[in-house]
Parts: C-alpha cells; sequence; structure tokens
C-alpha cells in the first residue's frame, strides 16, 4: 500500500490546505493524473501522483491545512487489495489549527481617531465607553486629561532610534581610522590664543572640523545624501555637528558652509550653536540639511568613535580624545599630542580606499594648521 | 391660526396677487377640499379659479402640466400621496423631465399639494409617507412645512420660483389642526433647511410630521443631560447638506427621524450625505429612527407601533449618545 504525502510545491513551502479532491475512493489512478487541489498560500496547486494504483482511502477532508509530508491519501499498488492490506493504526493526519486572529480592529470613533492623532494620545490601551465599548471623542479629550504630555525626551529617543536602526538595516557601513599627529596644530593654537582677545580663542575641534570641511572638497563621495537608490553630493560643506544633550539624547544641528568660514567665525558659530542646542532654541534652519556629521566624543576620554551614519548622509567623521601619546618622528621616539580620527562611510557611495584617502587629506591639512 | 387656515390664507393671497393662479383638484370647491384647506375660496373667487375635477389624478395633473406650460400657475391639489401614485406618470415624465427634454425652452411652473403621512388611521391606502421616492426624481422641487409659518409663507415663492421647477408640497394630514404663530407674514425661504432648536451632543434631522415628535423628544432628553439640535429640513430636493453637515460636525452624533419606511429611503439618502461629508467629524455611527416596514395597519396600537414615537426617538437618542458624560444611563 502507498501512503500518499502532501508533496513540498516550494521551497517555502511547509503547509498546505486542501481545497478540491479530483478522485475517490476506488478510482485507478496514474502517473501524472491530479489528485488534488492544495492551496499552498501563494496559489491553488494541483498536486499530482506518481503512482499506479487505486485510491482506496482519502485521509483528510476539504478545508484541512496539514503540514508538507502528512499522509493525505492510501492508495493500493496493482494486485493490492482493501482486505489483503494492514491499514495503518491512525489515519488522523496531524491538522494545523486555524490560529483565531488575535489581532482585534480597534474600535473607534473617526471623530476620536482624529482627535487623538492631534493630541499624540495613543489609543490602543484606552477603553472606550461609547456605544458597543467604541472610543469616543470624549474618551480622547479625558484620556488627553490625564495622560502627561508627551516626553520630550521619549520622543527623542525614539526618534534616534527610528533613525539609527534604519541606518544599520540599510548602509552598509565601512570603517577606518587612522591617527593623526597634532604637534603642528597645537603650537599654532597655543601661539594663536596667547595673542588673541577671549573671544578670538579657539578650541582644536574647530580646527578638525575646518579641516574635515576643506578634505570634502575633494571628496565628494562623502558628502551627500542617499535617496531612491540614488547619491546625491551635498551643494556645499554643511557639517552636521553631534552635540550631546545634558538631560541625554543628541542633536546634530548644522554648521553651513565650513570650508568657506574663517576659524574665529567658526568658533563662535560652533560656541552659539552648542549653547543654543542645549537651551533647545535652534533655528530650523540648522536643524537639516548636513551632508555629513562630524562627531567628537574626546571630552569623555574615549579613544575613538565609529559612528553610525545618520541617514540620509552618506559617512561620519568621528574625532576621540586629544592625547599625548608615543611616536615615532624623524626615527625617534617621543610624546605627540595626537586625535584618533575615524571614518564610517556607505559602501553603497564610497570605497573603502577613497575612504582612506579622504582622512589622509584631513591628517596632511591639520599639520598646517595656518593654511586651515 | 392652524396649519390647515396658513395654507388656506397663502391660496387666497397668490389667488389675489396673480391672476394666472388657480386652483384644482378634487372636492377643492363646493366641499372646500377633503382636509377643508379650500373652504370658501371658490364663493370667493368662483369656479373659474377653484376648479372641481374628476376622480383622475393621471387627467387633472397633467392638465394642471398643461396649464403651466400655457403660462398660468396652477396649484393642483391631490388628496393623498397615496393616491399621486396615479399622477406619478405626467409627474415624472412629463413635469420633472420637460425642461430637460426641451433643452431649457419649455419649464413647468406647477405647485402640486398633498397630504401624506399616517396617523389617523386611514390605513394602508391613504396613511403612506412617499415624498422621499419624490426626493429621488431630478426635476423636482420637494418642499415639507412642517410649522405653520412654512404652511403659510412657501407656497408663493413655490409659485414664483425664479428657478421654475414643479414644486411638490406635501402637508401631513396630523398637522392641519396644529396652532401656531405665522411669523411675519412674509415668504419664507425655500432653499435652507432650518435648525428649530439648537443643542450640542446629538443632531436630530427630522421634518415634517415628525418635527413635533422630535422637539418632544427633545425636551425629554434635555431634562436628562442630553442637548439636542433639532434639523428641520424644510426642503428635501435639494437638500441642504451645508446645514446639516454644520450641525453634525458641531455634534457628531446624527439621528435621522422620518416616517417613511428606511429601506431605500430619504433617511438613507441624508445618513449616506453625512458619511460621505462629514465620516472624519463623526463620534457614533448615525442612526435612523422610521417607520415599520409595513402597509400601515389600521388598528389604533398597531398603528402606533408601527409609526416613530417620542419614546422610540429617545431610546436610539440614548444608544447613540451612550459614554457621553451627563448623558445617558
Amino acid at each position: 500500500m502507498i501512503e500518499f504525502k502532501l508533496p513540498s510545491l516550494g521551497a517555502d513551502m511547509d503547509e498546505g490546505k486542501l481545497l478540491e479532491w479530483k478522485v475517490q475512493p476506488g478510482d485507478v489512478v496514474k502517473p501524472g493524473q491530479v489528485i488534488a487541489v492544495v492551496d499552498t498560500a501563494k496559489a491553488a496547486i494541483d498536486v499530482e501522483c506518481w503512482h499506479d494504483g487505486t485510491v482506496l482511502q482519502l485521509l483528510i477532508d476539504i478545508g484541512a491545512k496539514v503540514p508538507v509530508g502528512t499522509a493525505i491519501a492510501w492508495l493500493l499498488e496493482p494486485g493490492e487489495s482493501a482486505q489483503s492490506v494492514q491499514r495503518p493504526a491512525s489515519p488522523a493526519p496531524l491538522l494545523i489549527e486555524e490560529q483565531p486572529s488575535t489581532e482585534r480592529r480597534l474600535r473607534i470613533s473617526p471623530a476620536a481617531r482624529k482627535r487623538a492623532a492631534e493630541l499624540g494620545i495613543s489609543t490602543g490601551e484606552l477603553k472606550g465607553h461609547g456605544p458597543q465599548g467604541v472610543i469616543t471623542l470624549e474618551d480622547i479629550e479625558t484620556a488627553a486629561r490625564v495622560a502627561p504630555t508627551p516626553d520630550p525626551e521619549q520622543a527623542m529617543r525614539r526618534t534616534i532610534a527610528a533613525a539609527m536602526s534604519r541606518s544599520k538595516r540599510e548602509i552598509p557601513h565601512y570603517y577606518l581610522s587612522n591617527t593623526i599627529a597634532l604637534d603642528n596644530a597645537m603650537a599654532w593654537l597655543q601661539v594663536h590664543n596667547a595673542q588673541s582677545t577671549l573671544q578670538e580663542r579657539l578650541l582644536p575641534s574647530v580646527l578638525l572640523l575646518k579641516a574635515v570641511a576643506l578634505a570634502l572638497r575633494n571628496y565628494p563621495q562623502l558628502n551627500g545624501f542617499w535617496r531612491d537608490n540614488a547619491f546625491t553630493p551635498a551643494p556645499d560643506t554643511d557639517l552636521g555637528v553631534a552635540i550631546t544633550l545634558r538631560q541625554g539624547g543628541l542633536v546634530a544641528p548644522v554648521l553651513h558652509r565650513v570650508a568657506d568660514t574663517p576659524l574665529i567665525h567658526l568658533m563662535g558659530e560652533l560656541a552659539s550653536l552648542v549653547e543654543r542646542a542645549r537651551s533647545g532654541s535652534l533655528r530650523s534652519s540648522e536643524l537639516g540639511g548636513a551632508g555629513i556629521t562630524v562627531t567628537q566624543l574626546g571630552d569623555q576620554g574615549v579613544d575613538s568613535v565609529l559612528g553610525v551614519i545618520y541617514p540620509p548622509q552618506v559617512a561620519l567623521v568621528g574625532f576621540g580624545r586629544i592625547s599625548e601619546r608615543p611616536w615615532v618622528k624623524d626615527g625617534q621616539l617621543c610624546v605627540m599630542p595626537t586625535v584618533i580620527s575615524s571614518l564610517s562611510a556607505d559602501h553603497r557611495v564610497s570605497d573603502g580606499h577613497y575612504g582612506a584617502r579622504f582622512l589622509s587629506e584631513v591628517r596632511r591639512l591639520l599639520q598646517s594648521p595656518e593654511a586651515l | 391660526m392652524t396649519y390647515r387656515e396658513a395654507l388656506r390664507e397663502a391660496m387666497r393671497e397668490a389667488l389675489q396677487r396673480d391672476p394666472r393662479v388657480f386652483l384644482m383638484g378634487e372636492d377643492v370647491g363646493r366641499y372646500g377640499g377633503s382636509y377643508a384647506v379650500s373652504l370658501g375660496l371658490l364663493e370667493a373667487f368662483g369656479p373659474e379659479r377653484i376648479r372641481d375635477t374628476p376622480l383622475s389624478e393621471l387627467g387633472f395633473v397633467g392638465a394642471g402640466i398643461g396649464a403651466a406650460l400655457g403660462g398660468m400657475r396652477p396649484i393642483v391639489e391631490i388628496m393623498t400621496v397615496n393616491f399621486s401614485l396615479l399622477a406619478l406618470d405626467p409627474l415624472m415624465n412629463t413635469a420633472a423631465a420637460l425642461r430637460h427634454m426641451s433643452g431649457g425652452q419649455f419649464s413647468v411652473p406647477l405647485v402640486v399639494r398633498m397630504a401624506t403621512g399616517a396617523g389617523r388611521q386611514l390605513a394602508a391606502q391613504h396613511s403612506h409617507s412617499l415624498e422621499g421616492w419624490y426626493a429621488h426624481i431630478p426635476g423636482l422641487k420637494i418642499l415639507a412645512p412642517a410649522t405653520v409659518e412654512d404652511a403659510r409663507g412657501m407656497l408663493w415663492p413655490a409659485l414664483l420660483d425664479p428657478d421654475p421647477d414643479p414644486v411638490l408640497i406635501f402637508e401631513h394630514a396630523q398637522l392641519y389642526n396644529l396652532e401656531g404663530d405665522t411669523g411675519e407674514w412674509g415668504a419664507v425661504d425655500i432653499r435652507c433647511a432650518k435648525v428649530r432648536r439648537a443643542g450640542k451632543d446629538l443632531s436630530l434631522i427630522t421634518y415634517g410630521g415628525m418635527l413635533g415628535k422630535t422637539l418632544e423628544a427633545a425636551e425629554q432628553l434635555a431634562g436628562e443631560g442630553i442637548d439636542c439640535e433639532v434639523i428641520d429640513l424644510r426642503v428635501l430636493r435639494p437638500l441642504d447638506d451645508k446645514t446639516l453637515m454644520a450641525s453634525v460636525c458641531k455634534t457628531r452624533r446624527a439621528l435621522v427621524v422620518d416616517e417613511g419606511w428606511r429601506s431605500g429611503s430619504l433617511s438613507a439618502e441624508i445618513i449616506t450625505r453625512i458619511i460621505e461629508q462629514a465620516f472624519f467629524e463623526l463620534d457614533a455611527p448615525p442612526a435612523r429612527v422610521c417607520s415599520a416596514e409595513v402597509p400601515i395597519p389600521y388598528p389604533r396600537h398597531l398603528e402606533e407601533a408601527a409609526l416613530p414615537q417620542v419614546s422610540s426617538i429617545v431610546a436610539a437618542a440614548h444608544a447613540l449618545c451612550q459614554g457621553l458624560s451627563g448623558g445617558a444611563p
């Protein structure tokens, strides 16, 4: 006797639902004959038989859903008779229970739904008091009075979560790093600051930002946007600057046209940006449009930072702590102020070789701080 | 003044003001009208202008259409809406269609008055509310005066409408004895619905014979803290969407009270428009109170059971306003 089993009708088919039997007990079947129609969730498919024989018994009912490999019919081989064969003890196939949908459509009036959206109220957990338990406008208004105003920190967390998840989901990052000697830069800064008024004094950050901006002029594939499966270069050297907020979270407002801005102005703009970011008074023009982001976590003592690209940008430059490290210069071991620069870049747009040349360019520029 | 007297005064005024106006219908002359609306007009205006007709709605409505085409301003009275079905052919195929079919060359400035509605134990051939059927027909204008003021004021603008579609005026038979004020004796607006009671929780939309019961229900509901707005449609075609939507957008709940049957009805049309135009303003599914889908019965208790009553309006309002603070139980 032949146990006819539900065949796999596609690599991803785990189960099938019997739509129709094309044979009845007693029918003679031949190889290639369609004996049943099964729904595979993609299509209704004719199931062929590959044996000569006679149908003895159909084991599942129309509408039943069973796993691939389940015996769905018994066939007698030529020469066998119903009396001569030993039937397996339990013909009951493993039926897959239709899972009742656990998703219940939210019962909420159109007006209440609209109002909830306006107020930013989540309706999923609300209890409705209207006819048939529907959530009404009044339920929403009540919830709005009770609910605390949406937590801005939580909202920011959600925004960051969404952007970073998207980044890691979509962007094939590659990472490079490069340790940069800053002896020239620090010496130049010291002299400059000693000669300057308080307002004109510079922080090393400004040199790093300016160097990145100037380098980007020659490496446009790191400055721009990936949209609709294509890269668009940014029109200018507008740099996003990651600023940590005291209450948690971060923002990355924009410094515009950094490559064309003199260092002293850049310092003023940066200081103002940080202050306003932390007091929550950024201008809308400062909130978007950067073609790349620069993050500096040196304050926290970390050596380097390998960042997550902020979509739709295609690169992020990180700087760690500026620190005195052992260094070899002209064949001599010495103590050298250094910073570890890093690049996270989108492999869809640029390649490692390109990114490496960019980081070298940043390093080269930082050797001549007076030219920045 | 009663509703009946208001209608009579409106006709008297029209007959006096315009020599083209005349009245015809069954028993309108010597008998004074089956509801006594035209009582005394024969004596005042003579048989040329107050004309008794044979018992043939098909004939005298057709004659009215002809008179209108000929330059007159006829008022045709049909005893009751059930009988008007005999005149459906001239009303629909001629009166409503002629302007369209003549490319605008011929209009039919005809006014047809008829009684409608139940409540007087007149049984299954004299009691129905079929005005919703007429409201289905493009080319007609359908009026339903529910107050003495509208009974007094709708006729003249209907006769002299600059947009000379045939006008059908439906007078609910229960209203003829209604006492009321005629307002300022002027013509009333025959384009707009009217808010008869302002409220913020629920729009009760009704017309004609149901206005009284609806206002009574609104009073009762007000005592329970449900503040109803009552809209009197007044014009069943074309419907005044603007007033309806303004009310529904305010109250966010709508209950249509219509003495007509519900299937394929005017109430269905109103609710469809609310859904189409104000869906996102709604806080509850719109509802209706209509007559039971039976021929109107003769026995009083069965007739009452078949018709919308104050209690059924109140019950429907409760269901709609469930969960409203200060509202329903």
